[in-house]
């Protein structure tokens, strides 16, 4: 009888908790020198699941549960998040640090728990072939970087043969991603292509730019982060640099970023994967349900900011991928292997997004066995300093698969031979 | 002239105001060190706070709102004016003046007799719990800093025009010469002035060396610790609040400010932790120093070499001379 009851409660104890709410753990960073980013977007994250609790019943019914836990951009105590939380039901991880990322996808993919790092973290983990539990959409780095240059080509008449671009980068992993797809870019349509690193924290970069100065690049791409993004911005408008030949990646375009250089800021340009501004229904129903209730997760102040926004959006993402679990499986109380399922299969599709008060909003894209990145749309936004807001200057594009699928295999390749991992998708 | 050289007369200059910003840091550590013997690792933090409390008191934004709201359900953000900067900086000296009392009085006077490393134990301590009140006061967001003196006079940015135009009429090539630098460099010879007249010529600059060069011989002729190492905290939180203007208008206010702590060390390290002069003329050579190797060599190594630079040549120093340019030398007896 003893050995009976030790084997239920161990196997109560393998299957995991009770699947009484479906958990979104939140691994914010609202303090440290990167607390500014942070905020909004766990703002918005807690908040999306918050309205779902509060208009809709939940998700098919069943309550979400946010599980709040503080990283300070912080990769140990990211790690540490993780583990302290994926006991509780954890259904997917956005570990929003590139960093944080690259520890938690052989912890996760051997607790058999999907990670979704929406514009971050390592961009071949878009092949579903090798990263079975990693999901990158709807777009990564290297797309970005396809895209920026692709916009250059659009407002050049699709000639930059010997124009001169000059990547300004963080001097680690996250800077250094871009890299062999500009440089793929560069044999492809002839630019001349140089870089230039910033060391963290990137308050003193006097260097970088009187050699850009110098140089006199016609474009320059920026991937930065934190105090970088704000140091950046002002010392091109001091040394007269075009701004709207100045083009950051989607971590260096919210408003904090540009607010400090004033009117120097003007006509800075940064990429997004989603749009901007809060003239969208979802955020009128945010207004009625969360922060008119006083159920808000900050002060409710930073609706319609890029990166409150940026929240929202991947909070939606994870909940349609849980709802599409729910369908697949045909039950309202899902695991992290079931919603896995559903985040293979989700279909983001211009009609969903409408319904759920979000037109518009983000590209279409649909994930596949194989592609876990989605088709990596983007857009380029451009800052209005005297309206004090960003607003999007393209459409959402397409970037260059020629050039990227190849380095993809290439990558997710070298990385499935490390790691003795098979195939999938046969 | 050769573009070369325009350009390395040009990197050397942007060096020295870069230096001077390094030292106007490096200062605030050199004065606990001397007079008390703490390596106080919160004076970064210190700069933050103090750059956060003038920018909130500039707003007119109401202390610890976010606190108030969420325990009384309120939405109060703005007292709904705006403080001169003048006011706004004289509030945040009494401020910095408070914090060194409050620090004296609850840290560091139960600490008296302590090892060193105890001491900078607790300096650790105080930058995290600093930070976590800056947070709760003010709040994490960044804030545009303006200092403005009078209607229309403000800290500058960006490229000063005469001297780029009058160089390109001289050599072809306009040098680049931040406006904001160069008001960092003046108010710098000014701080160091006023440092240097009070230390020399007021009643309580003497006591402060006195302290600083035998603390038993200080008090055998009834000269207060206490007062005085309030006194040297008062003036290294007025130093914390300039470095904290000159780098928050760079970059905004925001908690990354605490990092410039690290610009500071090898500065120390350079030009030893007791001397005023030290901490400037090394701050001027590391920032030379770094701008100069990354010009010449960075762009052969990957760049982004300017840290590594300073930490490097810091540690040149500490090999050979541990005291650094200016610091006393260190005897041991045995």
């Amino acid at each position: 009888m003893k050995k009976l009851i030790l084997t239920t409660v161990a196997a109560l104890m393998a299957t995991g908790p009770a699947l009484a709410d479906l958990v979104f753990p939140s691994l914010s960073y609202r303090t440290g020198p990167f607390a500014a980013g942070g905020i909004p977007f766990a703002d918005g994250y807690a908040d999306y699941f918050t309205l779902l609790n509060e208009r809709d019943g939940g998700i098919g019914g069943v309550s979400t549960r946010v599980i709040e836990c503080e990283t300070a951009y912080n990769t140990e105590k990211g790690v540490e998040c993780y583990e302290a939380t994926k006991g509780e039901g954890a259904l997917v991880y956005q570990p929003l640090s590139t960093g944080i990322t690259y520890q938690l996808i052989p912890k996760a993919s051997a607790d058999g728990i999907p990670v979704h790092s929406m514009g971050y973290g390592r961009t071949s983990a878009t092949n579903g072939k090798v990263f079975e539990w990693v999901f990158n959409y709807p777009t990564h780095y290297w797309n970005g970087a396809s895209i920026a240059v692709k916009h250059i080509l659009d407002v050049n008449g699709g000639d930059i043969n010997g124009k001169k671009i000059t990547l300004l980068y963080f001097n680690g992993a996250y800077g250094k991603e871009p890299i062999p797809t500009l440089e793929a870019l560069s044999e492809k349509h002839g630019f001349m292509f140089d870089t230039i690193a910033i060391d963290f924290p990137g308050q003193e970069q006097k260097s970088q730019w009187l050699q850009i100065r110098r140089d006199k690049p016609d474009y320059i791409l920026f991937w930065g982060w934190g105090v970088m993004n704000q140091v950046a911005v002002q010392e091109a408008a001091n040394i007269r640099f075009p701004m709207e030949n100045f083009i950051g990646i989607w971590w260096s375009g919210a408003e904090h970023d540009v607010l400090p250089a004033g009117a120097g800021a003007n006509g800075y340009k940064s990429l997004q994967f989603h749009n901007v501004g809060s003239d969208f229904p979802v955020f009128d129903d945010i207004q009625k349900f969360v922060v008119d209730a006083g159920k808000a997760a900050g002060e409710g102040n930073q609706i319609g900011t890029v990166l409150y926004n940026r929240g929202v959006y991947a909070a939606m993402l994870a909940a349609e991928a849980a709802r599409t679990a729910q369908e697949i499986h045909g039950a309202t109380e899902i695991t992290a292997a079931m919603m896995r399922d559903g985040m293979e299969s989700l279909k983001m599709t211009a009609e969903r997004m409408a319904e759920l008060g979000l037109p518009n909003f983000g590209p279409t894209f649909q994930v596949t066995c194989e592609n876990h990145g989605g088709e990596g749309l983007g857009a380029v936004a451009q800052w209005d300093a005297s309206a004090q807001e960003w607003s999007l200057v393209t459409d959402f594009i397409a970037p260059d698969e020629d050039v990227i699928l190849p380095l993809i295999e290439a990558d997710s390749m070298a990385y499935a031979a490390e790691n003795n991992i098979e195939m999938r998708c046969n | 002239m050769p573009d070369q050289v325009l350009f390395g007369i040009e990197v050397v200059i942007n060096g020295l105001m870069a230096g001077v910003l390094y030292a106007l840091v490096a200062l605030g550590f050199v004065l606990i060190f001397k007079a008390s013997g703490i390596f106080n690792f919160a004076q970064g933090v210190m700069a933050l706070f103090a750059a956060m409390t003038l920018v909130g008191i500039q707003d007119g934004q109401v202390p610890f709102s976010h606190l108030i709201n969420a325990i009384f359900g309120t939405k109060i953000h703005h007292f709904g004016w705006e403080v001169h900067s003048i006011l706004a900086i004289l509030v945040t000296i009494v401020v910095m003046i408070v914090l060194a009392w409050a620090v004296q009085h609850f840290i560091f006077k139960h600490l008296v007799g302590q090892e060193p490393i105890i001491l900078f134990m607790a300096t650790i301590g105080l930058a995290y719990f600093l930070e976590g009140v800056a947070d709760l006061m003010w709040g994490a967001e960044i804030k545009t800093l303006n200092v403005c003196l009078a209607d229309g006079v403000c800290l500058p940015q960006g490229i000063n025009g005469f001297l780029d135009a009058t160089t390109f009429n001289w050599f072809g090539y306009g040098l680049f010469i931040d406006n904001l630098d160069i008001s960092a460099t003046i108010v710098a010879v000014i701080l160091v002035a006023i440092l240097v007249i009070f230390s020399q010529y007021t009643k309580q600059g003497r006591a402060m060396r006195a302290v600083a060069d035998d603390h038993q011989a200080a008090l055998s002729v009834g000269i207060s610790l206490n007062y005085i190492w309030i006194l040297v905290w008062s003036v290294a939180g007025f130093v914390a609040l300039v470095a904290g203007i000159m780098w928050g208008a760079k970059s905004g206010v925001q908690f990354s400010l605490s990092l410039i702590a690290l610009k500071a060390l090898p500065v120390l390290m350079l030009g030893g932790f007791t001397s005023i002069p030290g901490a400037i003329i090394g701050g001027l050579i590391i920032g030379v120093g770094e701008k100069l190797f990354e010009f010449l060599v960075g762009s052969m190594i990957g760049g982004a070499t300017e840290n590594w630079f300073a930490y490097v040549l810091a540690l040149l120093f500490l090999v050979f001379r541990p005291q650094g340019l200016f610091g006393e030398r260190i005897i041991e007896r045995v």
